[in-house]
């Protein structure tokens, strides 16, 4: 398969950067988009020029590193996966692909495609954790733990940071995330402990930090790789409500 | 640590609440519209309308009405302006992603309700207030402000009855996203009972707009 790509070069946080067109050409439609990019950058290296900067670890779905934003939708036309797992197949025979950073000004461009998602540590730093002591090991059933809250803080949990809510969201906003991070903890007993405490402080660093405002549009529900639900965004509104009302 | 009032959930808060009360408030409204092409005279309009110029709890009720207004529209704005500022650099390709369609352009509609708040108030509101350009009507002895007489006058024009009419389908758009998202904002949320806020959602807007449509048209047409 053949491809043109308009990829974002950005030589570092500060230069202006612009849109570069590069061709690729026999690509496998078993190829993933990362491994389409490490041939266009072998391309790059061989002709001496500088290849293009991406994030990635993993290349299999669970670290949350890769991190683009492929032609309008972030990790690209597949549905709940990352872009380490889209394949070339998902894309006809010689379209052109355009390939954008996440955009938001909590998460500004280090160098080319690669953004600075620290923004999302300075969160999790502000209160997702459990900080009691919670002893040792305890015996199995010990603490009874109603299923259906264990597989809510579960499917909560599955979130792995990647930053896709807030590169699709119109507003920029880390609600998805910060509504996954305060779940995983509130729907367990050693979660409620801290809970309220830890609500009002993720929310308070995720305005401070400059993500904006949730209306209730979707797209981060639509876009997440790990399909965390807006029923956790729910969850986060009631708990902050309650933590800062009740 | 922020408060209740600034935080981005707490903003949601105050909008969620000033929102559903607006849409209390357009029943009341549309319930008082309709007596005047419901009935035979204008007399039910204009002592309705009578009462909700004079009687001190409604004079309340006013008051808090605007400043739910107020309230709505001012963290509207607000929260839009953070929004923008929070991705200050634009994709090239905007955003593909599945969303609930009319959240793209809450601002938008807003836009143009306010205009037509505006016009609204000085065609009716501030001309019975302020200008007291009304003509009068005498029931029971007593004199009453002939409201339903300007009403009609105003939607004998057919240009009116179009703006009237294309402002109440821009509020139906914002309504079909405005409904259900606050019950999302409230932290409203349940399997069973959120796909019946949404359909109460279309229901309620469907009927209410079409409610508010049907007055200039039935009062252009048949009158
Ligand atoms: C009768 C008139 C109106 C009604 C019934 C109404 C109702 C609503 C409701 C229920 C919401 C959802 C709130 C939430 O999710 O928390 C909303 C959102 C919004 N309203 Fe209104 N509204 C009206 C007029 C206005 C006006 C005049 C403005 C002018 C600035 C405005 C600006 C907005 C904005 C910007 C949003 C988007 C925020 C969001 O999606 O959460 N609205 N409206
Ligand atoms: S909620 Fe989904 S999209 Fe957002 S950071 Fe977590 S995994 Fe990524
Ligand atoms: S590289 Fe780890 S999720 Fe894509």
């Amino acid at each position: 398969m053949d491809f043109t790509l308009k990829i974002w070069r950005q030589e570092n946080a500060s230069a202006k950067g612009r849109f570069e067109t590069y061709k690729v050409t026999g690509i496998s439609s078993d190829c993933s988009f990362l491994e389409m990019l490490d041939i266009l950058n072998q391309q790059l290296i061989d002709k001496f020029e500088i290849p293009v900067c991406f994030d990635h670890d993993c290349r299999e779905g669970i670290c949350g590193a890769c991190s683009l934003y492929i032609n309008g939708r972030p990790h690209g036309p597949d549905s709940a996966v990352t872009a380490c797992q889209l394949h070339m197949r998902k894309f006809k025979d010689g379209d052109t692909i355009i390939v954008e950073p996440w955009r938001a000004r909590p998460f500004p461009v280090i160098k080319d495609l690669v953004v600075d998602r620290s923004s999302f540590d300075r969160i999790i730093e502000a209160g997702g954790y459990v900080s009691i002591n919670t002893g040792g090991v305890p015996d199995a059933n010990t603490i009874p733990i109603p299923r259906a809250n264990a597989e809510t803080a579960m499917d909560a949990a599955a979130c792995i940071g990647c930053g896709a809510c807030v590169a699709a969201c119109k507003n920029a906003s880390a609600m998805l995330f910060v509504a996954a991070k305060v779940s995983q903890f509130a729907m367990l007993p050693q979660g409620r402990v801290e809970a309220k405490e830890r609500v009002m402080r993720m929310v308070a660093k995720m305005d401070e930090l400059g993500f904006g405002n949730c209306t209730n549009t979707g797209a981060c529900e639509a876009e997440c790789p790990k399909q965390i639900s807006l029923s956790h965004i729910a969850r986060l509104n009631r708990e902050y409500l309650s933590a800062r009302v009740l | 640590m922020s408060n209740i009032l600034t935080s981005s959930i707490g903003k949601k808060l105050m909008m969620s609440l000033a929102g559903l009360f607006l849409v209390i408030f357009l029943i009341v409204h549309l319930a008082i519209n309709l007596s005047l092409i419901i009935a035979d005279t204008h007399e039910p309009f204009n002592k309705a309308a009578h009462f909700m110029g004079t009687n001190i709890v409604i004079k309340v009720m006013e008051i808090i009405l605007f400043g739910g207004f107020l309230l709505h529209m001012f963290y509207g704005v607000f929260l839009q302006i953070q929004n923008w500022m929070a991705r200050p650099k634009r994709y090239r390709k905007e955003n593909y992603s599945q969303t609930s369609f009319f959240s793209k352009f809450m601002i938008h509609t807003a836009a143009i309700i306010t205009v037509f708040l505006v016009i609204h108030l000085l065609d009716f509101y501030l001309k019975a207030k302020l200008f007291g350009e009304v003509p009068m009507a005498i029931y029971d002895g007593r004199e009453y402000h002939d409201l339903g007489t300007l009403v009609i006058n105003k939607f004998k024009i057919g240009s009116v009855v179009i703006f009237y009419i294309v402002c109440f389908m821009i509020l139906a758009f914002h309504l079909l996203h405005g409904f259900q998202s606050a019950f999302q904002s409230l932290g409203l949320e349940h399997k069973k009972y959120t796909p019946v806020i949404r359909a109460l959602g279309v229901i309620y807007t469907v009927f209410v707009t079409a409610g508010f449509m049907l007055i200039p048209v039935y009062i252009y047409f048949w009158m």
